[in-house]
């Protein structure tokens, strides 16, 4: 599977190498559905100025990113378009690998529970087989590199390429079973920036399930194992801020960074819900807002691990998205991740309800954005209201999508526990309704 | 009190419209900046020049040098922020030869006032709209088409409205207002209400579409001649090109019309000390402006002068051809209802998507050989046809768009297979999408061009299929395809414009406007060749596909 991985990295490396040179990079580095105020690369190539001439980056409000990435670019600002392709390639290999071994996994715990013979007699073809399961890694790997919305966000060099990379190789070290990687990878993302804490919570729950530690309150491996994990995730945090400190003598980046993601200063329409709404907000009820639309993004989490506290997987699929659609400055580079897995659960196509209308929406919407934008800005005939119509769309969508696979992978567990053909007590055929 | 009550203005105007009769060579640019300098503006001027892709064979240019020059009236108690423009397009002959007369009288009058609040920047620009585009790119420091210019040494703040002035005959009998702009923008109702308003005050007659409205709203004649009127307006929008030199004034978000003279055989009899009374009192209505134009609609469709179609009356006619697409298309979803493409074998798409992905890739390629080629072969063409360059690459434009006509007997030999039932029902369904956003994207910019284009593609869309009796589907095709239907708008605007023209005029009539359609994309960044020629031509090839799928 080798030979196929490399052919892909080939064709994605050629189409971005092309896509560099051509007339499109400018013009896709000012587009905000691709670069946000925190990723821009204009913004990255500021700080850098500003740092060279001696001043702190994150003087004049303009640079948001952390001190390890300007550092990184100080190095090899001469190289940035290679330094992007390969984060995309890191992304793809890492999610391929990752893939990999999670369907081995799943195969593994099928063989088991068919020798076990828990599953009920007519569901035998919801069970996956190798065969169908072997060109999936490859598939996620395509998804990634091929998606229009990786290549736009690399060719607009945007920083996001490289939190994805981070997060992808999170969810490679944390499927290896490696505590210690994983904790460091996702200190890292959360590092960059904030919302993959809520990350910590699936990753927890499958390191618990690769170990077999069943998840009790009551039993004290549970605490232990996870008070090591949350003291490797929070020292590396500490080392990595502490770290950024000590590069740049001053505790400033915290609200710049940190300061700026939580508090949303900067209203740049972009693909996000939070602009509009905070352009209309009077000053009084602001604080009020922000803390109920940040609690939005982390407050998925519990519910989310009660229910799928068995597959923590799908759970980290979930969260990625989750994250993707609530943050304070989504860019299209954060929605290629989450859908890179989605030939993971292909599997669950049949049980799928909408997935014409949310396909269409997608796609209407991803062509509407730069038509209304140019209504607005250039023409002058529209108004903000006309872009953000199509901003909740296109986010009514992407919740629509979430929501369907969601309610696919429950129904197809509920199948495998209770039979395919259901029948109600006085044996009429009953539906599943996801309440 | 007013514009020429002065006898001695009266008379300096008429000797100045008596000079400017006698016929130019090109522009007389120092005789322009003297007169401008004698009447109290800042002159200054600005050369550009530019090298059309193919000659031009309606104007009869190919290299074109020029200067624009334009004087400042500044605002003599208001700071310099705002400003407003008063242009007159300066070609030699006879077809425009009193407004440059006009706007200097008028100049002078406006320098003797005190209550201008903006400044007034009146533009002579040479070579029309390619003099426009040079000045306007100066003024606002872009330069998106590659025309080469001098910059611009005086400016006046931003521009709040803009008018054009046409005039061919010191006696008129109507004006002409004209408001379609590039890529079928339209200024705000507000100014076309504005000046037809004041029209009505001073009594002189103006007209839209070069038809004048009737009172009888009731009758039948009154009716047709509102739907006439409305459909010359939805073919001009939909041709993409400046009727007017406004018309590039509209892109940098400045309103903007152009006003025509017109002496035919009327009753009552204007002339130009009245016309100039009008323009004075458009400019003081603009002069007091607070803000920009922008409380009236921008996209609306005109039958007559005091009648308007909001955008709210009109989408949902085109709304509902675009529901047409959608319900063919989750037909076909329902239809196909199978679960997940190519697990089977051994690659990782089962051959439904390759057979698919072979027209879709072949149909965009043949559009940009038709967007890129006929520019690039028209050397080649000279060389070895007896035409000339304009021809070259009108008649190279129509071969590839015939030479398509013959694809979808090839395409399937790419492939070693044959479609299948399925490969077709996939290949209408990305179709049918594709042209519903498509479709959908050009209204919301054009709306005149996507809803002929809506109308015409619409039912062919809907309808096609392998099945369908092929002889006579494809001559339907074929009649309803983006050229044919721009052959039959040519012999309809000439209809409605009470000129009916024979086969072979239309005929060359539709080589002229395909030259003028490549050139305007190419001049002012027109969208509607690359529109047809990259994105509509392939999707209705790819229709053409599916007819034709074995």
């Amino acid at each position: 599977m080798a030979a196929p991985l490399t052919l892909v990295l080939i064709v994605a490396v050629t189409i971005r190498a092309v896509l560099f040179s051509s007339s499109l990079a400018e013009p896709l580095m000012e587009r905000v559905e691709v670069v946000s105020p925190l990723n821009a690369w204009k913004r990255v190539v500021e700080g850098l100025a500003l740092l060279d001439l001696g001043a702190s980056p994150y003087s004049g409000d303009v640079f948001h990113e952390t001190p390890l990435i300007i550092y990184l670019f100080h190095f090899v600002i001469d190289y940035a378009d290679i330094v992007f392709m390969i984060a995309d390639g890191i992304t793809a290999v890492a999610l391929y690998l990752a893939v990999q071994d999670y369907n081995k996994t799943v195969f593994r715990k099928q063989k088991y529970a068919l020798e076990a013979d828990r599953y009920p007699h007519d569901c035998l073809e919801l069970i996956r087989t190798p065969k169908e399961m072997y060109y999936i890694p490859l598939k996620v790997a395509l998804f990634y590199l091929l998606n229009p919305f990786t290549i736009f966000s690399c060719v607009a060099k945007s920083t996001c390429g490289l939190n994805n990379a981070v997060i992808a190789l999170f969810i490679l070290s944390t499927i290896k079973g490696s505590a210690f990687l994983s904790a460091v990878f996702l200190a890292l993302a959360t590092y960059q920036s904030i919302y993959p804490l809520t990350l910590f919570a699936p990753a927890l729950l499958f390191l618990l399930q690769r170990l077999y530690i069943p998840v009790n309150f009551y039993r004290p491996s549970f605490w232990l194992f996870t008070l090591q994990y949350a003291v490797m995730y929070l020292g590396s945090l500490c080392v990595i801020v502490c770290l950024s400190f000590f590069l740049l003598s001053s505790w400033d980046f915290i609200p710049s960074v940190y300061g700026f993601i939580l508090s949303v200063p900067d209203l740049t329409p972009n693909i996000g819900l939070f602009w509009y709404f905070f352009a209309e907000m009077f000053e009084h009820f602001r604080f009020f807002f922000i803390c109920v639309f940040q609690i939005n993004v982390f407050f998925y989490t519990i519910p989310l691990s009660i229910k799928l506290k068995e597959h923590p997987v799908f759970l980290i699929f979930m969260q990625i998205a989750i994250i993707s659609i609530f943050k304070s400055y989504p860019t299209v580079g954060d929605i290629s991740l989450y859908m890179a897995f989605l030939p993971v659960w292909s599997h669950l196509y049949r049980f799928l309800r909408n997935i014409f209308l949310v396909s269409c929406v997608m796609l209407a919407c991803s062509a509407l954005f730069p038509v209304l934008w140019h209504l607005w800005i250039y023409a002058g005939s529209a108004n903000s209201n006309f872009y953000y119509a199509i901003t909740l769309l296109f986010n009514v969508g992407q919740i629509l999508l979430v929501s369907d696979y969601f309610y696919a992978f429950l129904r197809r567990e509920h199948h495998l526990t209770h039979g395919l053909y259901l029948k109600r007590k006085d044996g009429s055929e009953a539906t599943l309704v996801l309440k | 009190m007013g514009l020429l009550s002065d006898p001695n203005r009266r008379r300096a105007l008429t000797n100045l419209l008596t000079r400017l009769n006698t016929p130019l060579w090109g522009m007389p640019v120092d005789w322009l900046v003297k007169a401008m300098q004698a009447r109290g503006l800042e002159v200054f001027t600005q050369s550009f020049s530019r090298t059309l892709p193919f000659p031009d064979e309606n104007k009869e240019r190919y290299m074109v040098h020029g200067t624009n020059v334009y004087g400042i009236l500044r605002a003599p108690r208001a700071p310099r922020t705002e400003a407003l423009v008063l242009s007159a397009p300066c070609t030699p002959g006879s077809s425009n030869n009193q407004a440059v007369g006009l706007l200097l009288g008028l100049a002078q009058y406006f320098r003797g006032q005190m209550y201008w609040a903006k400044d007034i920047i009146f533009l002579v620009n040479e070579h029309d709209l390619i003099g426009m585009q040079a000045w306007l790119e100066g003024y606002h420091h872009t330069n998106t088409t590659g025309m080469s210019w001098t910059p611009l040494e005086g400016r006046g703040g931003s521009i709040q409205a803009a008018l054009s002035l046409e005039l061919s005959s010191d006696i008129i009998t109507s004006l002409d207002l004209v408001l379609e702009g590039l890529n079928g923008q339209l200024p705000n109702l507000d100014l076309a209400n504005l000046f037809y308003a004041f029209c009505q005050k001073i009594g002189v007659l103006c007209t839209i579409q070069g038809k004048l409205q009737r009172n009888d709203w009731d009758s039948a004649a009154g009716y047709s001649q509102a739907v006439q009127t409305m459909l010359l307006m939805v073919l001009k929008q939909a041709s993409g090109r400046p009727w007017g030199d406004h018309g590039l004034f509209l892109r940098y978000h400045i309103e903007a019309a152009s006003i025509r003279g017109i002496n035919s055989f009327r009753q009552y009899k204007t002339d130009l000390t009245t016309v100039g009374k009008l323009l004075e009192g458009m400019f003081r209505k603009l002069n007091n402006l607070l803000e920009r134009l922008h409380q009236s609609y921008f996209f609306y469709l005109l039958p007559s002068l005091s009648r308007f179609v909001s955008i709210g009356y009109y989408m949902p006619a085109f709304g509902l051809l675009a529901a047409i697409l959608l319900l063919r298309a989750l037909d076909l979803w329902v239809q196909l209802g199978s679960p997940a493409p190519g697990t089977e074998d051994g690659l990782p798409f089962g051959p439904g998507v390759l057979s698919v992905l072979t027209p879709l890739i072949i149909s965009h390629l043949t559009g940009v050989a038709l967007y890129t080629l006929p520019i690039m072969a028209q050397q080649t063409a000279v060389e070895h046809f007896p035409v000339s360059e304009t021809e070259a690459v009108v008649l190279t434009a129509i071969a590839i768009y015939t030479a398509g006509l013959a694809l979808p007997h090839n395409t399937h030999r790419v492939l070693s297979g044959e479609g299948t039932e399925e490969g077709w029902r996939v290949l209408k369904l990305i179709a049918i999408f594709y042209m519903a956003v498509l479709l959908g994207c050009t209204a919301l910019i054009n709306f005149s061009l996507g809803f002929i284009l809506a109308l015409t593609l619409v039912p062919v869309a809907a309808f096609i299929t392998p099945h369908v009796p092929r002889v006579l589907s494809a001559l339907v095709m074929v009649l309803l395809s983006p050229g044919s239907t721009l052959l039959f708008s040519i012999f309809v605007y000439q209809e409605l414009q009470e000129a009916p023209i024979t086969l072979l005029e239309g005929w060359n009539l539709f080589l002229s406007v395909i030259s003028q359609g490549i050139l305007d994309h190419n001049l002012y960044g027109s969208l509607v060749y690359p529109l047809i020629s990259l994105l509509v031509y392939p999707c209705w090839l790819l229709l053409w596909n599916i007819l034709f799928w074995k």
